[in-house]
């Protein structure tokens, strides 16, 4: 039975897979578009293998970009979802704060970040973790001020102060409510730390991308896109395979949805 | 632990602008069992909130004593009709809550959340997700659970009415045996359940609510359902506690 289960959940992923280079091809060869403005799927598996060593040097890079983001992202949004939910005058001047830096758009803040930081790894680091913090943020802190009052009441007759209360009971029964923040904050994550490599880098998969479409290698433009999406991907199962294990409670109800 | 009694005095509460109830007065014996009837809305679970200094909404006051002077907080122990167990925490971690939550639970804990889940005959559900159990273990876990705390005084608001029937008169026997020797007071909508378990029935009616107090059926809880004065003494008390709408 699991067998079949993890054979469903990888063979159907790849079917899709296939199907979809499969259109790729076919509409190659229907409209004849031009190499220069679709590669075929063939030639972008042939720059996958022949500029391998290329693309991993500028994939460490963005791979650094992002989890260093993701982590630190992740930290600062709970730090503060604790702290709104702790304390009420930081509500009252904060949040109020929080939603207005939502409007701000992302790309009108990475060119301020690179004047601020340079060119380096610091300011891509930066764009990964605003782009992640406020999923992270509010969705920590709807989930800390939603905990079922049957349990505040359990707390309060065992004698639990405020801290207590917000690290024993309100954060696990927020989990559910993060865990959903923390999956949007992983897709979320390469975004920032592409928006970041094409203000202004030297190296990294967005600045591969930029330099071989001036240079119009589309092929290699595509694999660096194809490892993005990978990484995007891995990331996406990884926090989510960290949840599960966070969570072994939800666990068997998670897979009998699968 | 002797349990104390308790005194309560000007017991009031406001839903809106109606008063529920106004300056009420009770006393319960130390080491008593009272149960707490009224109808839905009566603000019988309202007033064990106030008792438990649980929040509440609407505006109230209630000045409560102890026998012994000395504070209820610290030998309160709560429960709801909900079992309240906590999904991230298996079976025994549950009973002994309280330890997880004031701090880590020590080897001592452990054993003696072991014992208590023996009591109430779940041992072999100890390291099972509560996600596992069935209503009525769920609620024999809670019970467990408020026995850890190991307070003298014990609030329940309506703790077995989520079960179905036979689970019910099984948690009756289990609380009874349980909880002899503490001061519980229970909410409870059920006069059967009142009139197997209490030792004296309160009853809140009227609008603004009085406290009617009535005594209990003789014989030692739980009383069996087969005797003839409780199915008696239960058709009395129902059409006591319809009377109170009518008035």
């Amino acid at each position: 039975m699991p067998d079949r289960a993890i054979l469903g959940r990888f063979i159907r992923p790849m079917l899709a897979l296939i199907v979809l280079v499969a259109i790729w091809q076919i509409i190659l060869t229907v409209t004849g578009v031009p190499r220069y403005i679709l590669p075929s799927p063939m030639a972008v598996g042939c720059a996958l293998i022949e500029q391998r060593a290329l693309l991993a040097h500028h994939a460490v890079i963005t791979a650094i970009e992002i989890v260093a983001g993701l982590i630190g992202g992740i930290l600062l949004g709970l730090a503060t979802a604790l702290a709104l939910a702790r304390f009420r005058a930081l509500r009252r001047t904060l949040l109020p704060l929080l939603l207005i830096s939502q409007a701000i758009p992302l790309f009108a803040l990475a060119p301020i970040l690179m004047l601020w930081l340079g060119y380096g790894l610091g300011p891509k680091i930066l764009m990964a973790m605003v782009i992640i913090y406020f999923p992270v943020a509010s969705t920590g802190y709807d989930g800390l001020r939603q905990t079922p009052q049957g349990w505040l009441d359990l707390a309060q007759t065992f004698g639990l102060n405020r801290r207590q209360r917000l690290l024993k009971v309100q954060l696990p029964a927020a989990l559910p409510s993060l865990a959903s923040g923390l999956r949007m904050a992983a897709s979320a994550a390469p975004i920032g730390a592409v928006i970041g490599e094409w203000v202004g880098s030297s190296q990294g998969l967005g600045y591969l991308m930029l330099n071989a479409n001036a240079r119009l290698q589309i092929d290699l433009m595509f694999a660096a896109l194809v490892v993005l999406v990978a990484f995007a991907v891995l990331l996406y199962f990884g926090v989510d395979a960290a949840l599960r294990l966070a969570m072994p409670w939800q666990q068997d109800r998670v897979s009998a949805d699968d | 632990m002797s349990p104390p009694g308790l005194l309560v005095r000007q017991a009031s509460l406001t839903f809106g602008d109606r008063p529920l109830f106004h300056e009420l007065q009770a006393r319960f014996d130390a080491g008593s069992w009272t149960c707490l009837l009224g109808r839905s809305g009566s603000g019988k679970s309202s007033l064990l909130r106030m008792i438990a200094s649980l929040k509440l909404p609407d505006n109230h006051h209630l000045d409560l004593e102890t026998s012994d002077g000395a504070p209820l907080a610290g030998r309160l122990a709560w429960m709801a009709q909900q079992d309240l167990l906590v999904p991230w925490h298996r079976v025994v971690g549950n009973v002994m809550l309280g330890a997880h939550w004031r701090g880590r639970p020590t080897s001592t804990d452990r054993q003696r959340a072991k014992q208590l889940l023996a009591q109430v005959g779940l041992t072999d559900k100890a390291d099972q997700w509560p996600g596992e159990l069935s209503g009525g273990q769920r609620q024999r876990v809670a019970l467990a659970r408020t026995l850890f705390e190991n307070a003298s005084v014990v609030l329940m608001d309506e703790p077995f009415s989520a079960v179905d029937a036979i689970t019910r008169l099984e948690l009756h026997e289990l609380a009874s045996r349980l909880l002899s020797e503490r001061t519980v007071i229970m909410v409870t909508h059920d006069p059967l359940e009142a009139l197997r378990l209490a030792d004296r029935i309160l009853i809140l009616q009227g609008d603004p609510a009085r406290l009617v107090s009535i005594p209990a059926p003789e014989g030692a809880r739980p009383r069996p359902l087969d005797n003839s004065e409780l199915q008696r003494r239960q058709a009395e008390l129902v059409t006591q506690l319809r009377e109170t709408t009518d008035a």
